[in-house]
This record gives structure tokens, C-alpha cells and sequence, in this order.
């Protein structure tokens, strides 16, 4: 699976749990998810719990501290999935 | 890692008091299934405008009770095995997300029967499927109900 394409699910992923519509019409890898997206903290835990599903993989706890932004994300997936 | 607490020491440790405590007893608890019970006092304050001559209990006490009943005993109980006694103390317990159906009305004198089941438990956050049963079998509330433990 590209880089591409995991970018795309991670964005149809986090999309309902979004609170700022205009900065997802211009998402981008740079994009951080709480303070651009708006997306409620408590709701990442959710959002992890999709990745996994989603991606077949399983996140350790202590890497999810360190993502940030949409990239992030692309990056800590392509990472666990090898 | 902490060990596990009793059906007993969850009850005493859910944060909530009268006159908002809408939990009686913890019947059964373990890591991932709840079962309490709550009796729908005639004396509370609000039947007396929610409706006049009329009282039904408010949806979103229900929704409180599925909480206080279901939600923070299983997170309690997943808490102290990751933090132990001492650590429950320092987390504030806060509705993160919920989404229920309701299916009949709940009188003054009602008793109910509340349970859930745990979804998940990651990151202090748990979630679990609720239903708010009335003794004679009928579905009052059900739904999925979120809470996190968070150190304000």
C-alpha cells in the first residue's frame, strides 16, 4: 500500500470527526488534527482504534503520543505495517 | 499494575452523590460486563416540573444513570488494574461521547436494571454498550456511552 493511498483512508477516517470543514478541503500531511482539524481529543482513541481496523495493524500506546499531524498518522501506519 | 477492585469498592468510589447519584447497588462487575440497579425515588425535585401532574424521569437522567452505573464502574475496574488504588484517586471522571435510543417511559417508584457491556478501554477512555431495563423486561434506554479519566 502507497503512501498515497493510506493518506487517502486516513483522511476518510478522521473526516467525521472533524469540526473545521474549510481546513479539510485543504488537508495536507502538514494538517494538525486538533488544532487545524478541530477534532475533539478525547475522540483520538477512536481514531486509533479505526486505523487498526482499518489497516489490520495494532498501535502501541506510547506512539500515539507523538503524532500530531496527518502526517503523522501516514507515517506511524506505513511504519507498524512493515 | 494494580489489582482489580470489588463490585463493592466501585460502588463506594463512583465520584457522583445525591441528590445526583442515580445508582443503588453493583450486582455483578467484572472486566468487561456490568450489571446495577437504581430505584427511581418519587421524592426527587424535578418530577415536579418534568411534567406537572404527569412526572416521567428526564431521558438525560437516564442517560446519566446508564452512566453512572455502567460506564464509571468498568472504567473504575480498568483503571485500578492499570493504576492502582492510589492512581483512581487522581482521575476526574468526564462523558466523552454518547448515542442512545430511547424505548418507553420511566415513573416515580420505577426500579431499573442497568447494564453494559465494555466496547473498549485504550488510553483512560472507555466505552461501553448500556440498556436500561424496567422489572418487567421493557427496554427503556440503550445505546453507546463514552467516558475518559482526566486529571483536572
Amino acid at each position: 500500500m502507497s503512501e498515497e493511498q493510506i493518506f487517502e483512508q486516513v483522511v476518510k477516517i478522521l473526516t467525521p470527526y472533524v469540526k473545521d470543514e474549510k481546513a479539510l478541503a485543504s488537508i495536507s500531511g502538514e494538517t494538525n488534527i486538533l488544532e487545524d482539524l478541530k477534532v475533539n481529543s478525547a475522540r483520538l482513541v477512536d481514531v486509533v482504534l479505526a486505523f487498526e481496523d482499518e489497516f489490520d495493524i495494532e498501535i502501541a500506546d506510547e506512539d500515539v503520543d507523538s503524532v500530531n499531524t496527518v502526517g503523522d498518522c501516514v507515517s506511524l501506519i506505513a511504519r507498524t505495517k512493515g | 499494575m494494580g489489582k482489580e477492585i470489588s463490585k463493592n469498592e466501585a460502588l463506594t468510589l463512583i465520584p457522583q452523590r445525591p441528590p445526583f447519584r442515580f445508582v443503588d447497588e453493583i450486582l455483578e462487575l467484572d472486566e468487561n460486563h456490568v450489571t446495577s440497579i437504581y430505584r427511581w425515588s418519587e421524592d426527587h425535585e424535578f418530577y415536579k416540573g418534568h411534567f406537572p401532574g404527569n412526572p416521567v424521569t428526564p431521558g438525560v437522567l437516564l442517560v446519566e444513570s446508564m452512566a453512572q452505573a455502567a460506564v464509571i464502574p468498568l472504567a473504575l475496574y480498568s483503571w485500578s488494574k492499570e493504576f492502582g488504588r492510589e492512581g483512581l484517586s487522581s482521575l476526574t471522571t468526564l462523558f466523552t461521547d454518547v448515542e442512545v435510543e430511547f424505548g418507553g417511559v420511566v415513573r416515580p417508584g420505577d426500579r431499573v436494571t442497568i447494564s453494559g457491556n465494555k466496547a473498549f478501554y485504550r488510553r483512560k477512555k472507555l466505552r461501553a454498550a448500556c440498556e436500561m431495563r424496567l422489572d418487567n423486561g421493557t427496554v427503556v434506554c440503550s445505546g453507546n456511552l463514552s467516558g475518559i479519566g482526566v486529571q483536572l
